[in-house]
């Protein structure tokens, strides 16, 4: 699939502000005033942030309204209602602590559910993919939620929880990785089924349908660097949870956490780069891909 | 609304014919040409005579070698692809805006070209690469199964079918209600045991292929060969005699 810089900074960024909105939602750190100010302005621009750069994506962003009316049957329009609903309760629950210092605990809970919502609904439409073998896999609710929870934890400067999170999610992506992998090599869908000349013998992609590229073939069938894959996973376990790690076990210093967050903010885009041009798309079949 | 019909009043589909085929591409112009003078957007060309011409097509032909198991020469058959009106479409359920929809009546799949954000989340759904998001227009385009002709009654009625089924030169593609057991296309199907692309996927196409019929096997056999005097395998006579000269020298 193309990885899209739009929809890479879409998932990354929203991930992250959301997974701050639900700490602050659960009172992680519980703040108050200027601080509190602060806290929530970051988990709304991220998250804010990554909705607008995600409406870059679309061939006509003024009707993106119109993708609240679908909620029944389709995970983008529950993605729209989750976000919607989680900016506006988070939205209530920061004003109230900003300006009248009271913190209505249940309002938070709520927020911190419906932002981890917005996360769970953003995997779905992957996920619900049967044509793209490695997303129709457990794995992207899981690590998007995983990402947004970890990333929220270091945003929120918990560090002592976030050490052991950070860890596992580590160990979590390398086996979603590997078992990703399995998914894609024993998916039933290949060329013989596609065309259903596979009972005369080995199907080979003849020729195109043309000589250039068209939609399809750009949107879904990416090639590029696919070969890079092995040495980007390393440096994305790398810059998302080993450098984290190390740098939040020397003595805390508010230097150390930013560097910390900036570099499991660039792992995470490394890791949604891969999720993307990893992900082979059965109609490249039909190209010979 | 993007939940999809459980019944369809009638079926309408194609029934493609590998066996028929030729791969002349007909049906890719006739398409191209009545969809961007018809019903919708254009179906826009972008940098046409340029180095990287792209443009939208609701029709597409592959060609796809097959070497048998058996041995023998490879066989080519050329393999038009459109979308499939599948009963189950995965392309509808996912869109946000309900731009995509399925026709009760006829089960007709399409896109309300006014509502589409351009999201490409069907085209994504889709295993077939039956959608194509329009480089110039920005929504997405697919084929209608010709809606504007089919029940266009300023149409003579031997026109009143897809662009592609009536340009098809070898009558490769045709054009009916696939619920109607007694009709000419479900008749086919039956016929020619029609299958569907990609089962696995859980789509429930409506469009069928007919496979290949198997190919003709011509036997190794002559109808004169045994009025002639079989052909000598050894060297006779003056060749036989230098043939072993020959042989003894070197």
């Amino acid at each position: 699939m193309h990885p899209a810089p739009s929809i890479i900074m879409f998932s990354a960024l929203s991930g992250l502000g959301f997974g701050l909105l639900t700490m602050l939602g659960l009172g992680f750190p519980e703040v108050s005033g200027w601080v509190a100010f602060i806290f929530f302005a970051i988990g709304f621009a991220l998250a804010g942030g990554g909705l607008i750069s995600a409406t870059f994506h679309l061939g006509h962003p003024e009707r993106a309204l119109k993708s609240f009316t679908q909620w029944r049957s389709s995970w983008l329009s529950r993605e729209a209602w989750a976000a919607a609903g989680a900016m506006a309760v988070m939205g209530i629950y920061a004003a109230l602590i900003i300006f009248t210092g009271t913190r209505v605990a249940i309002l938070g809970w709520i927020g911190a559910a419906l932002s981890l919502l917005t996360v769970f609904t953003t995997s779905m439409i992957y996920t619900q993919l049967k044509t793209v073998p490695r997303w129709n896999h457990w794995s992207p609710p899981v690590l998007f939620m995983s990402y947004a929870i970890v990333g929220g934890l270091l945003m929120a400067g918990q560090v002592s929880v976030a050490v052991p999170f950070l860890v596992a999610l580590g160990v979590l992506q390398v086996f979603a990785w590997v078992d990703q992998d399995r998914k894609e090599a024993a998916s039933d869908t290949t060329l013989a089924t596609a065309t259903g000349l596979g009972h005369i013998g080995t199907v080979k992609a003849f020729e195109s349908p043309h000589t250039g590229g068209n939609y399809l073939t750009h949107e879904m069938a990416f090639r590029i660097a696919r070969k890079h894959a092995q040495t980007l996973k390393i440096i994305s376990v790398i810059l998302a949870v080993v450098i984290p790690v190390a740098l939040l076990l020397l003595p805390f210093h508010h230097l150390l956490a930013l560097l910390a967050v900036v570099s499991h903010f660039a792992g995470v885009a490394a890791q949604r780069w891969l999720f993307f041009a990893e992900a082979k798309h059965v109609v490249s079949l039909y190209y010979g891909r | 609304m993007t939940l999809l019909p459980t019944h369809t009043e009638k079926t309408l589909g194609l029934v493609i014919d590998l066996d028929t085929c030729v791969g002349c591409h007909a049906c890719v112009t006739a398409c191209k040409g009545w969809n961007t003078e018809n019903y919708g957007a254009p179906l826009a060309d972008v940098d046409a005579y340029g180095a990287e011409p792209v443009g939208s097509f609701l029709n597409r032909i592959h060609s796809y070698e097959v070497q048998p198991e058996t041995g023998g020469p490879a066989q080519l058959f050329h393999f038009p692809k459109s979308c499939l009106h599948c009963a189950d479409a995965p392309c509808v359920t996912v869109c946000p805006t309900g731009a995509s929809y399925k026709r009760v009546e006829d089960g007709i799949v399409l896109v309300n070209e006014s509502d589409c954000i351009g999201c490409g989340l069907c085209a994504w759904a889709c295993p077939y690469g039956a959608r194509e998001l329009d480089p110039s227009e920005k929504v997405m385009k697919k084929c209608t199964l010709c809606v504007d002709r089919i029940y266009n009654e300023n149409l003579p009625e031997e026109d009143r079918q897809p662009a592609c089924v009536r340009t098809c030169p070898a009558g490769a593609r045709h054009f009916g209600d696939l619920s109607d057991p007694e009709s000419d296309v479900s008749k086919l199907v039956a016929e020619r045991g029609g299958f569907d692309l990609m089962p696995e996927q859980g789509t429930a196409p409506v469009n069928k292929y007919l496979p290949p019929r198997p190919k003709d096997e011509v036997p190794e056999f002559d109808i004169l060969a045994p009025y002639l005097e079989p052909v000598a395998e050894e060297p006779q006579g003056f060749l036989g005699w230098l043939d072993k000269t020959l042989e003894r020298i070197g």
